[in-house]
């Protein structure tokens, strides 16, 4: 076996100063860039979990004020939602590979990708400055009339910061289309392109129509808030549903903006790591767009019991039932793909079927609760918190995870240390668990969210939760430190060390700045193996 | 790479041609306006919901909008609209000067339009039709409800009005090009994409004319 | 060990939960079957030799559509077993006993029909349907009580309704469930069942100054809405005797149902909903009255409607 050594030219060292980063229009120092951000915004958020976490510890609010625990779970969400779930996977991932997968030598538009990092850097700012002017106590969700005229925290500088950070999703959902639509290597027609891209495609779709919504409408409670305009004013005949209605719109497929990335993500995994091509890979494909146009037919589901009419209801939760059928699908696809593979146990595998296993119990569960007569009783409730953490980290953050093991090699050039990968993907699963499967007992014993305080029967079900959090704690920080330490110690992992099919394996690790040598001539489908020779270059 | 050497001074390195670069930034620009679409399409929601509750307020709103300047200011951008795509063809044509001079009226209607704009928001703050404590209205009976109606009047036409300024700094970076030739016969797509731009702001004008100025006036 | 079920005392209760263990089973279910799936391919076909691939499947559109068609199946199952429950939940029975529900931050007024007002605590009698009608006044509340399984949110300038059946005496956790404000977690309290013969004795034995009713139309005099809402056709507002229920032609030719919401809105809004026949001539009340004496007023005009002779 000969040593590997890397390549003398790649993107990484073409420049050092901090201007050659700064400045950069390279879509994968983007990436990087925005890598660093939401990492910082990740273990920011999570610091809030945490101290959530231990307050619960007992039923009493002994730890923290209420004052304080309303603002700590509103900026757990908002962080979190907003700046790390919602940019994961699209803006580090989705920027470093999409050139890369369609054979292009960027992004259509460098400039604007480079803007919309400082956009939401800057959207970041003005949260962090509410953060800083004592926090925000509404919720993530920022309910009407509480946010307009009741609460007394710094709403205006958290709502400026999503309205900004709105346009970065915005822009990066625009480059992604273009440069699918208009950029493709020669020969690399749409159904020969990864099923990565194709859920970046759909959450693009999402991105761009669903955001801009949400911007108008943090918009509105901004003018009634500071300049008293009405719009949700029940003293002038306004609606306050009618704010849940707006945000929802965006906020329901925003779900889909975490998870299906996460998909694309898992889809890649399974082939590479199975070697084998993904079973149905138009059923998935299609099943990523379906979810990205039901995902905005939904929205009513989050209103059952907010005094929309019994028919709404009944026509929203039949449409999220049917929002189920495509997740479903790519659940039993991806399992069937396992089937006469030939399976290696690598991390990244790990996290796939991590994803897959909990990504099923958050679909089911899901079913729970588009059933409306029973999402009355749950809805408001853990049940709901323990539902959506089993798509958004059970889902989402595994996915993420996985990707970023995936492609590190691709990214850095180097290995990290596999079993300390491996043992730590153990810990983040159990961590998991024991975190949130509890939650949905308690949710359906009727604890409400959102409290700070609560009755001492729900103490058992609230300890193990704890429990669990701050094993997934740890299990989070394990990788931040060895993926760190890899990067200069880690061994060299070659162009292609999974054997994985791909363009962006095909060049070599980390990729050179104009990513190809010449632009790659595609004439195979995706996932072919074995890979033909010419495809295994060092 | 530095040392590739471009087919076209105007071509950008990520793509292989003229003509990929073309239809990536006229597809990016239709993306961007179907973002716009539903940016405004909230506060349309917004209007016709509160418009099916409340006709009478809507409409006796309606009737205190300034007629003559909504329908002055709706001729002005249609003209303006006109002068643009006139641009759009001399830029085809390789016709700088006409260009340039397409350019400027375009750029001159759209202050017309602010100008006038600006005239009816201090009429309205005059006659306290602005939203808030000093907020009045005749009928007392409907002053909630025309609240409503005048929150969204000038957020509305307020974000227009931003459209309409963030399009008038496009402009000037065009005659800007124009002027010192970046724009050629070959590579016109900058001004085409502005155009696209402009023309949806007009449009956006077009459905708030008769919502807030025609619809209800003579009930 | 904690528990792992909540109290059932409501008729909706059992209904609830026949639907949720129908809800496991299909989870548990699947949950296993991926599971177990996902670790026996993975144990079976591991990767053997470096170089080994996988055996070349394009897919099978059999399995597609079995996987398609099975499980919106099974949902279509769910969403006609959900939306049964649902619909039983907001179909009061027509005979409920009427108790109107305040919220404001940070506690829960009840006001019974005849007189008797709590806070934060409700007593009902066991075995006889309640309908709570709801509204607030500030921001967003939910009334939630576990054990009913029933929830609703409880909206500023409105008015919603949830019903429950007791089937138990007990002390019951009631939860705001909608989040508001800093002492959100406080706005909580309970709902006492009790046996019929021991709810009228507490009735009987709570400080009362009058019903609803007679405190509305106390009110009633008192704002003057008298000179014009007269029993007879002179006044110069329309008559409200009869009212509540009906049909109102409005100007314009609209019709509207004069519900709850209709009368709140024509107190606070007169402007907005005009009977045919009548001038614009009333003026508003927003900011004068407190929902508590709405629903005074609004539970006076209720009365109107049963009384013989009209009130003077």
């Amino acid at each position: 076996m000969r040593t590997l050594v890397l390549p003398p030219h790649h993107y990484l060292n073409d420049g050092y100063g901090i201007k050659s980063w700064l400045l950069t229009r390279d879509h994968k120092r983007i990436a990087l860039l925005y890598l660093a951000a939401i990492t910082f915004f990740f273990f920011l958020g999570g610091s809030f979990a945490v101290l959530i976490r231990l307050e619960l510890v007992t039923p009493p609010g002994d730890l923290v004020s209420d004052e304080t625990y309303n603002k700590l779970f509103t900026m757990h969400g908002v962080i979190m939602v907003f700046f790390f779930l919602i940019p994961s996977i699209p803006s580090t991932l989705g920027n470093f590979l999409v050139p890369l997968m369609i054979g292009a030598k960027d992004l259509a538009f460098p400039k604007l990708n480079l803007a919309s990092w400082y956009i939401y850097v800057l959207g970041g700012l003005f949260t962090i400055y509410a953060l800083v002017t004592g926090g925000v106590d509404t919720g993530w969700t920022f309910y009407t009339p509480y946010s307009t005229v009741s609460s007394t925290t710094s709403v205006i500088p958290a709502a400026m910061g999503i309205f900004i950070t709105g346009f970065s999703s915005i822009l990066t959902g625009l480059n992604f289309i273009v440069t699918i639509h208009r950029m493709r290597a020669p020969g690399m027609t749409w159904f020969r392109m990864p099923l990565f891209l194709w859920s970046i495609y759909a959450t693009s779709l999402i991105m761009v129509l669903g955001t801009p919504v949400l911007a108008i409408t943090m918009l509105l409670v901004a003018a009634e808030r500071v300049l008293h305009f009405g719009f949700f004013d029940p003293a002038l005949g306004g609606d306050p549903v009618l704010f849940q209605h707006l945000f929802w719109f965006y906020s329901h497929p925003a779900v889909y903006i975490m998870v299906l990335p996460s998909m694309g993500v898992v889809s890649e995994i399974v082939a590479a790591f199975c070697r084998k091509q993904i079973f149905g890979y138009k059923f998935v494909a299609f099943a990523s767009m379906a979810i990205a146009v039901l995902g905005f037919l939904v929205w009513g589901h989050h209103l059952y019991v907010a005094g929309e009419s019994v028919y709404a209801a009944m026509i929203f939760s039949a449409l999220s039932f049917m929002v189920a059928i495509p997740s479903a699908v790519k659940v039993f696809n991806w399992t069937a793909t396992m089937y006469k593979g030939s399976i290696s146990w690598k991390t990244p595998m790990l996290y796939a079927m991590g994803f897959i296993g909990l990504f099923t119990i958050g679909g089911l569960t899901g079913l729970f609760i588009a059933a409306v007569g029973f999402d009355v009783h749950v809805t408001d409730t853990y049940f709901i918190i323990a539902h959506f953490h089993y798509i958004m980290v059970g889902g989402a953050l595994m996915g993420y995870l996985g990707g970023l093991h995936y492609w590190w090699p691709k990214i850095s050039g180097r290995l990290y240390p596999e079993s300390l990968a491996k043992l730590s993907a153990g810990i983040i699963f159990l961590g998991f668990n024991l975190t949130f499967f509890p939650q949905f007992i308690l949710g359906y014993l009727g604890m409400p969210r959102r409290y700070h305080a609560y009755p001492p029967e729900f103490q058992v079900l609230n300890v193990l939760s704890s429990a669990g959090a701050s094993i997934l704690g740890v299990g989070y920080l394990i990788p931040m430190a060895y993926l760190m330490w890899s990067l200069r110690y880690g061994k060299i992992a070659g162009a292609n060390p999974w054997g994985a099919s791909g363009l962006e394996w095909t060049t070599t690790s980390p990729p050179p700045t104009e990513n190809f040598a010449e632009t790659p001539i595609v004439t195979e489908e995706p996932y072919t193996y074995p890979l033909r020779a010419e495809a295994h270059l060092g | 790479m530095a040392e590739i050497v471009h087919p076209s001074p105007a071509l950008a390195h990520q793509f292989d041609n003229l003509e990929q670069q073309k239809e990536a930034s006229t597809l990016g620009m239709w993306v961007f306006l179907t973002t716009e679409v539903l940016f405004f399409g909230g506060l349309f929601v917004t209007y016709c919901i509160y418009r099916l509750w409340y006709p009478a307020a809507f409409a006796a709103g309606s009737r205190e909008m300034l007629i003559w300047a909504g329908a002055t200011n709706t001729a002005v951008l249609i003209t303006s609209s006109l002068t643009m795509a006139l641009a759009v063809h001399a830029a085809q044509t390789g016709n700088r000067r006409l260009l340039m001079s397409f350019l400027i009226v375009t750029m001159l209607l759209g202050c017309v339009f602010l100008g006038i704009k600006a005239f009816e928001y201090h009429t309205e703050f005059a006659e306290h039709h602005v939203p808030g404590a000093a907020f009045e209205f005749q009928p007392q009976a409907l002053r909630q409800n025309a609240q409503l109606f005048f929150s969204l009047y000038f957020v509305m036409t307020g974000l227009h009005a931003l459209h309409m300024i963030i399009g008038l700094g496009l402009m000037s970076f065009m005659l800007w090009w124009a002027w010192n030739g970046t724009i050629t016969k070959e590579y016109y797509n900058p001004i085409e994409v502005s155009g696209l731009y402009w023309h949806f702001v007009d449009i956006v004008w077009i459905f708030l004319f008769p919502l807030l100025y025609l619809i209800g006036r003579h009930v | 060990m904690p528990a792992l079920f909540p109290e059932s005392a409501s008729t909706m209760a059992s209904r609830v939960d026949a639907l949720y263990f129908f809800l496991i089973a299909v989870a548990v279910f699947f949950s296993v079957l991926i599971a177990g799936l996902i670790v026996y391919f993975a144990v079976r076909y591991r990767r053997r030799t470096p170089e080994g691939v996988g055996v070349n499947i394009h897919g099978g559109l059999l399995l597609e559509i079995a996987w398609t068609v099975i499980p919106a199946l099974i949902a279509a199952v769910i969403f006609v077993w959900g939306a049964s429950v649902f619909f039983a939940m907001s179909r009061p029975p027509d005979e409920t006993l009427n108790i109107y529900v305040v919220g404001k931050q940070w506690m829960w007024k009840f006001q019974h029909l005849d007189g008797q007002r709590e806070i934060n605590e409700l007593h009902v009698p066991v075995g006889r349907a309640v309908k709570l009608i709801m509204t607030s006044e500030d921001v967003i509340h939910d009334v939630f009580v576990p054990a009913f399984r029933v929830k609703a949110d409880v909206l500023p300038g409105r008015y919603t309704n949830i019903w429950f059946q007791a089937t138990k005496p007990g002390r019951y956790h009631l939860f705001c469930a909608e989040y508001c404000g800093t002492r959100h977690s406080g706005m909580i309290g309970e709902v006492i069942v009790m046996e019929p013969s021991e709810y009228e004795a507490w009735l009987s034995g709570s400080r009362v100054e009058g019903s609803l009713a007679s405190t509305g139309e106390k009110l009633f005099q008192d704002l003057a809405c008298i000179t014009c809402h007269r029993a007879d056709t002179q006044g110069r507002g329309p008559v409200l005797q009869g009212l509540f229920g009906k049909t109102v032609q409005l100007q314009g030719g609209e019709t509207v149902v004069a519900d709850e919401a209709y009368i709140r809105e024509s107190i606070l809004r007169p402007a907005a909903k005009i009977t045919a026949g009548y001038q614009p001539i009333m003026p508003t009340f927003q900011g004068l009255i407190s929902e508590e004496q709405l629903l005074e007023l609004v539970e006076y005009v209720k009365s109107l409607n049963t009384q013989q002779s009209p009130a003077k």
